[in-house]
């Protein structure tokens, strides 16, 4: 399936979940937020099953004033 | 002489706030936060890139065991400075949030009532709060109101480094708010932080003077002197002021010499 991770189009196995998403591109997990459709999703819950075209936010701490 | 002071959970010597954006490399970064002693900084939350260059700062951020304030920059609604410090929160452990809503991307002035609001919302929210708001005393005291930990009002716009345009703005927000006034945007140079601390004010959060100056370390260590200096002052309290000189050195029992005028020319 497809869905969009940071506005870009990435596709997971059917019934990927969100750690499987936020593993793309980091091995860590502190230090990182994820957020599915506008909502946060809590490390706690990143076993939750991601759906075909969710838009899926993954932050992380950057330079800032 | 203790002299520390809090901000929610956090009890801190240091009462410059250093931010962590636009020096020439991570190097030199951590060298200026060393420099000028600081125990808070700044961060961003931004989209991951596969480079993992932003894991790298957090962590390097955390193994010097610096206290994070991650900031809601570039967020222009409440719903975006929301949901940003909610992901915050989440990615980096702490409930400290440095309340960014602007107005508009030319001045990147706040937007007062979006800010107040947001700030309601956060601190209902559980968060300590920290929001950057116009040098204005009415806004400042609503967003105490409402249960900010602190309340950043700014010397100058974001990035202009042209030092406090209304000095008596900042002394009238902390005569009226019970909070730490910590102010945040527009220092230049060392002088500026000084007077800033001199006003009244307990704390300073600088970014761009410190990494665009041309040695960004040595400007840390000249802003960590300053801000003691500025403190100093304030708590040893200035001599008056007042309109005529009046002599340092005693007038009383000066030898004369007037009666030899005449008899030689000493000019």
């Amino acid at each position: 399936m497809n869905v969009f991770i940071n506005d870009e189009i990435a596709a997971l196995d059917d019934g990927a979940s969100v750690a499987d998403a936020v593993r793309r591109f980091t091995a860590h997990t502190e230090g990182v937020a994820v957020a599915v459709n506008g909502e946060v999703v809590r490390r706690a819950e990143w076993a939750t099953r991601l759906a075909a075209d969710d838009r899926v936010e993954i932050l992380v701490a950057t330079a800032g004033g | 002489m203790s002299d520390t002071w809090r901000i929610g959970p956090l009890e801190l010597e240091s009462r410059v706030l250093l931010g962590t954006a636009r020096y020439p490399t991570r190097a030199i970064l951590f060298d200026a936060l060393e420099a000028s002693g600081t125990q808070l900084v700044t961060v961003a939350l931004r989209r991951v890139r596969p480079t993992g260059d932003g894991e790298d700062l957090y962590r390097g951020l955390v193994e010097r065991g610096y206290h994070l304030l991650p900031n809601t920059a570039g967020c222009f609604t409440v719903r975006e400075a929301v949901t940003t410090a909610e992901l915050a929160r989440e990615a980096l452990g702490t409930a400290l949030v440095k309340l960014e809503v602007i107005a508009d991307d030319v001045t990147l002035l706040p937007d007062p009532e979006a800010t107040v609001r947001a700030a309601d919302q956060l601190v209902q929210r559980g968060f300590v709060v920290l929001p950057y708001t116009n040098d204005d005393p009415v806004t400042a005291r609503r967003l105490a109101d409402v249960g900010c930990a602190a309340v950043m009002p700014l010397a100058a716009p974001i990035g202009t480094g042209l030092g406090i345009r209304n000095p008596h703005n900042l002394e009238l927000i902390r005569a009226l708010v019970d909070v730490p006034v910590i102010v945040d945007a527009g220092i230049g140079t060392a002088s500026d932080a000084a007077i800033a601390m001199e006003l009244g004010c307990d704390a300073v959060l600088l970014n761009t003077a410190v990494a665009r100056a041309d040695d960004p370390v040595e400007m840390a260590r000249a802003m960590g002197l300053a801000v003691r200096a500025g403190r100093a002052a304030k708590r040893a309290g200035r001599a008056p002021r007042q309109l005529m000189a009046e002599a340092s050195t005693s007038m009383s029992d000066v030898a004369r010499f007037a009666a030899y005028e005449s008899s030689k020319e000493m000019d």
